[in-house]
């Protein structure tokens, strides 16, 4: 088996990674035994993420974005495909060494409200990794705990180490949460929408911090949302997916200037802007994302795009490198 | 002629009782609506502006009570009227659009039924006939065909859904919709059809509308005077373009330049500090002094009036003077 080098600026490789979800058979078709039918939640995307980088993946619900993070965590199997992190193949890792890996790349979740153990006091919750991995106990976690709660912004640390998560704000407890995810200073974090369920005011603290973090711990992020404002704002370059795969990937400088891909641009003008002057002139586009159960042939955006030719129907377009990091799966010229 | 208002709401208060205590969710909220205009409600969770629409079809859940002030519609005030009248203009007078078409509809019960029984509750004469003739007239104006009212809600997507939901607002014809957070649970693309669609609805029907959101972008683009609450209070209201050019509130202010704006490159958000109150223990005076850069002596005493900074533009803080104005 020819072992894949990468160059060192690459902290994660994903390649020709598939998640197929079996769907549950009708008493009827189980009858009549028909075949086994998937939902394509990610179908064959490859993307490397460079050292310190803010990678951004966007779409709209059901594009597979979530699923794609949490395949590169290991939270799910891939169907195929491998995951690279720091060269090494992780696509298969198991008990140890998948938890040893755990240390260096942590996941924050969507909903703050469920991911913090109702029961837990937050000293406890955010301490938890220390003591899962046997790294401190007692008096010796509590100051680390302490530190890092004083690094999110939840002070006075020592307040708030003994409360539950119901008495605080959403806002405090995704700090919490992300307290929690660099408590073992892992190299590497998903951040699956992180502020899109926190209230507006709040959210560019929760940004900031995770900026912040990037610098001082010199943390590399996989983000994942779907708003492009906010990805704009915070990512380097970004990956746009659309059911299962990705049709475009640019640095945000050269996918904002020049979205090539119809659908990248019919999203774009789909964003409202804080201005009233402003009046967008928005592309549109027929019907909805279709079920990621029966594919459409070809570019699988081809029936709804309002530029497709006779080519879009037959046959699925590859990602193509146009000009420098800025990727695009189109047959448009 | 002085023109009557379509919508009069005088010092509203709504107080919900709770077991650790009283929570005033909307306090002193004072404005008029003409026939025709759009009107933004703008603010975070908890700011009192979903409180503030459901008020306005007397449907605040329990243990919520309208604690004081009017509430106008067509001059008839809404607050003393009894029940069977107050039904006759939810649905006819007044369309809601509620956030979350996945649970507004019923599973079990064609499209068809919905617009039936609501046709047929505000115009009993009405056969089943008519109305489901009426009905597919609406749909085919919400861009879903006439066919589909034989369809359960199960077999539509979350736009379609919404598409419906819109569609049972405006079926009567009423002449004010309030639209509660429409798009949130949808994606960018069919938030901006569903917005599209009902702006031209608007239009088309002549309707004044309320939209509330939490996305300050959204309400910008399409309303002509906005409210921002914070807190339950209103911190400002004024039309859209002059909330845009000159925010007054510092809370407006700081908000504006912490939305990420897909047209600007190397745009510098900045944070707003702390967290909105804890409704059940609000901070002496001013709301949002605890979070404000410009805060006073004055502020932490006293909770400060609606104050004309200009002549359409008003706002509650004190950096504008000290003397309260009348709302027109």
């Amino acid at each position: 088996m020819g072992k894949k080098v990468l160059r060192l600026s690459e902290i994660v490789k994903v390649e020709n990674l598939r998640k197929y979800f079996p769907v549950q058979k009708s008493f009827l078709e189980q009858i009549f035994a028909r075949r086994m039918r998937y939902v394509k939640a990610v179908d064959d995307v490859t993307f490397p993420i460079k050292k310190g980088e803010i990678f951004t993946l966007a779409g709209e619900s059901g594009c597979g974005k979530t699923t794609t993070g949490r395949l590169v965590v290991r939270l799910l199997n891939p169907t195929s495909g491998k995951i690279y992190f720091n060269d090494l193949d992780i696509t298969e890792l198991q008990g140890e060494k998948l938890r040893l890996l755990r240390r260096k790349m942590q996941i924050i979740f969507q909903d703050p409200y469920a991911s913090l153990n109702p029961r837990m006091r937050i000293g406890d919750a955010v301490g938890h990794p220390l003591e899962m991995h046997g790294l401190a106990k007692g008096e010796d976690k509590e100051k680390v705990v302490l530190d890092v709660l004083e690094k999110v912004g939840l002070t006075p640390p020592q307040q708030f180490i003994n409360l539950h998560p119901h008495q605080l704000s959403g806002g405090q407890r995704q700090r919490a949460a992300l307290a929690r995810s660099i408590i073992l200073q892992p190299e590497f974090i998903v951040a699956d929408e992180p502020v899109s369920m926190i209230d507006v005011s709040l959210r560019t603290t929760i940004i900031d911090l995770m900026l912040g973090f990037r610098k001082e711990l010199g943390l590399t992020y996989l983000f994942i949302t779907h708003d492009l404002a906010v990805a704009k704002y915070i990512s380097d370059r970004i990956a746009v997916m659309y059911l299962g795969k990705i049709i475009e990937i640019g640095s945000k400088e050269r996918l904002f200037l020049k979205p090539m891909h119809p659908y990248t641009q019919a999203l774009m003008s789909a964003i409202p802007v804080p201005d009233p002057k402003r009046k967008r002139k928005p592309i549109e586009l027929k019907g909805e994302v279709p079920s990621a159960i029966n594919i459409p042939s070809g570019c699988r955006f081809h029936p709804r795009c309002p530029d497709k030719k006779e080519t879009c129907a037959l046959k699925e377009p590859e990602l193509v490198e146009i000009e420098k990091d800025h990727l695009v799966a189109c047959h448009l010229d | 002629m002085i023109k009557l208002p379509l919508l009069e709401i005088d010092s509203l208060a709504v107080d919900y009782q709770t077991g650790r205590g009283r929570v005033r969710a909307v306090d002193d909220v004072s404005f008029r609506l003409e026939k025709g205009e759009t009107l933004g409600l703008a603010g975070e969770s908890g700011s009192g502006k979903s409180t503030l629409g459901l008020s306005i079809m007397r449907l605040v859940p329990y243990p919520g009570v309208i604690a004081n002030g009017h509430i106008k519609i067509d001059e008839t005030d809404i607050i003393k009227l009894p029940e069977h009248e107050m039904r006759s203009i939810r649905g006819g007078k007044v369309g809601y659009i509620f956030q979350d078409p996945m649970t507004s509809l019923n599973p079990v019960k064609k499209i068809g039924a919905h617009f039936v029984e609501l046709i047929r509750t505000h115009e009993p004469t009405t056969s089943e006939k008519e109305a489901l003739e009426r009905a597919k007239t609406v749909l085919k104006n919400l861009g879903i065909l006439p066919e589909r009212i034989n369809d359960y809600p199960h077999q539509f997507s979350g736009g379609m859904r919404q598409r419906i939901m819109i569609g049972l607002a405006i079926a009567l014809n009423p002449s004010l919709v309030i639209a509660d957070e429409p798009t949130t649970a949808l994606d960018v693309i069919v938030q901006e059809k569903i917005l599209e669609l009902l702006e031209s609805l608007r239009k088309i029907y002549g309707m004044a509308l309320i939209l509330i959101s939490h996305d300050l972008s959204i309400i910008l683009e399409r309303c002509d005077r906005i409210i921002v609450m914070y807190a339950g209070h209103m911190a400002e209201y004024t039309t859209g373009a002059e909330l845009h050019r000159a925010p007054k509130h510092p809370y407006t202010e700081r908000l504006l330049r912490s939305i990420p704006n897909i047209e600007l490159s190397d745009q510098k958000l900045s944070a707003i500090p702390g967290s909105p109150p804890n409704m059940l223990n609000p901070p002496e005076g001013c709301r949002f002094w605890p979070r404000c850069p410009y805060v006073m002596e004055i502020c932490r005493l006293k909770v400060p009036p609606l104050i004309a900074a200009e002549p359409s533009h008003l706002v509650r803080c004190f950096l504008y003077g000290e003397k309260g104005a009348k709302i027109e």
